[in-house]
């Protein structure tokens, strides 16, 4: 196996936000943190309108591991970076490190009081003992101990967001681009992490 | 009076070793090395049993990587929706 990975196709995102509520329902993430989000640029603009699902993109170098003054943050063998919540001091280093602003902080307090960092985890749990009451309690769900995908990508209902081995779901995307009539070049995928294309001709009648 | 001294002197000897014996010293922060994980260890997903996930179609051996990155794969094929229309 690759590296699991997230990829949105904002082709197809339609800002419904179920990428969000799922997350939210799977892991029971309390207000004020958002381990998922929907982008939307061009708001309102006729025909401009682009929304993009984010959350943490389990680089593989993460720059977030690189900051970590405490050294909390793991990858997996399946590629997922995690932390450790009993290390994190909070200190939001991660959070300016990051370019999706993935890092949250839970705010339950007054005066500013910033708990330690929490975030998208792949429905990968973190260093407890998998599906063990401790794991849910600071990290959420536990998927891939159970052979499922992450809930946001699972339940998206136009598969606009798909999750799972790098590989699998770049084949997935460019077998759609092709149907769409275009090729890879249409986005930096295949050049950073697919194979090799094959140069083709648009298919006859297709739409942009 | 002998006998009653030795046994206050055992009960003082006693006392001293539990006394002492709390007193350990262990280290109270965690001393950290640079870039390397400094938190616990995690399970891989494939050391799972998987009958004790529910609502789940995804089977492995329990402990083979193999057969859990596999089960996962065909998951994840079913996000293509191509292959399930055609």
């Amino acid at each position: 196996m690759a590296r699991m990975k997230f990829l949105c196709d904002v082709e197809r995102c339609i800002e419904c936000n179920g990428c969000v509520t799922a997350c939210k329902n799977e892991n029971e993430v309390p207000w004020g943190v958002n381990r998922r989000r929907v982008v939307t640029i061009n708001d309102g603009i006729v025909g401009a309108e682009k929304s993009i699902s984010v959350a943490c993109m389990h680089c593989s170098d993460a720059p977030c591991m690189a900051v970590c003054p405490v050294d909390c943050f793991y990858r997996t063998d399946e590629g997922v970076v995690l932390h450790d919540k009993d290390l994190c001091i909070g200190c939001g280093y991660c959070f300016y490190a990051c370019p999706f602003g993935a890092p949250q902080f839970p705010q339950a307090g007054a005066f500013g009081l910033r708990g330690k960092m929490d975030k998208c985890t792949f429905c990968a749990g973190g260093p407890e003992k998998d599906l063990s009451k401790e794991e849910w309690q600071k990290y959420g769900s536990n998927r891939l101990a159970q052979g499922k995908l992450p809930a946001c990508a699972e339940m998206c209902s136009t598969k606009a967001l798909l999750g799972g081995d790098g590989d699998v779901i770049a084949d997935i995307y460019r077998q759609r681009v092709f149907k769409r009539g275009k090729g890879s070049e249409v986005w930096g995928w295949g050049t950073a992490y697919g194979k090799p294309d094959q140069p083709r001709a648009p298919a006859a009648g297709a739409k942009s | 009076m002998i006998a009653l001294r030795k046994v206050v002197l055992a009960g003082a000897a006693l006392f001293v070793a539990l006394g002492l014996g709390a007193c350990g010293e262990r280290d109270q922060v965690t001393v950290y090395k640079q870039g390397k994980y400094q938190g616990k260890p995690d399970t891989k997903p494939w050391d799972n049993d998987p009958a004790a996930a529910i609502y789940t179609t995804s089977k492995w051996d329990k402990g083979s990587q193999t057969s859990w990155e596999a089960a996962v794969k065909t998951r994840s094929l079913t996000q293509n929706e191509y292959t399930r229309a055609e």
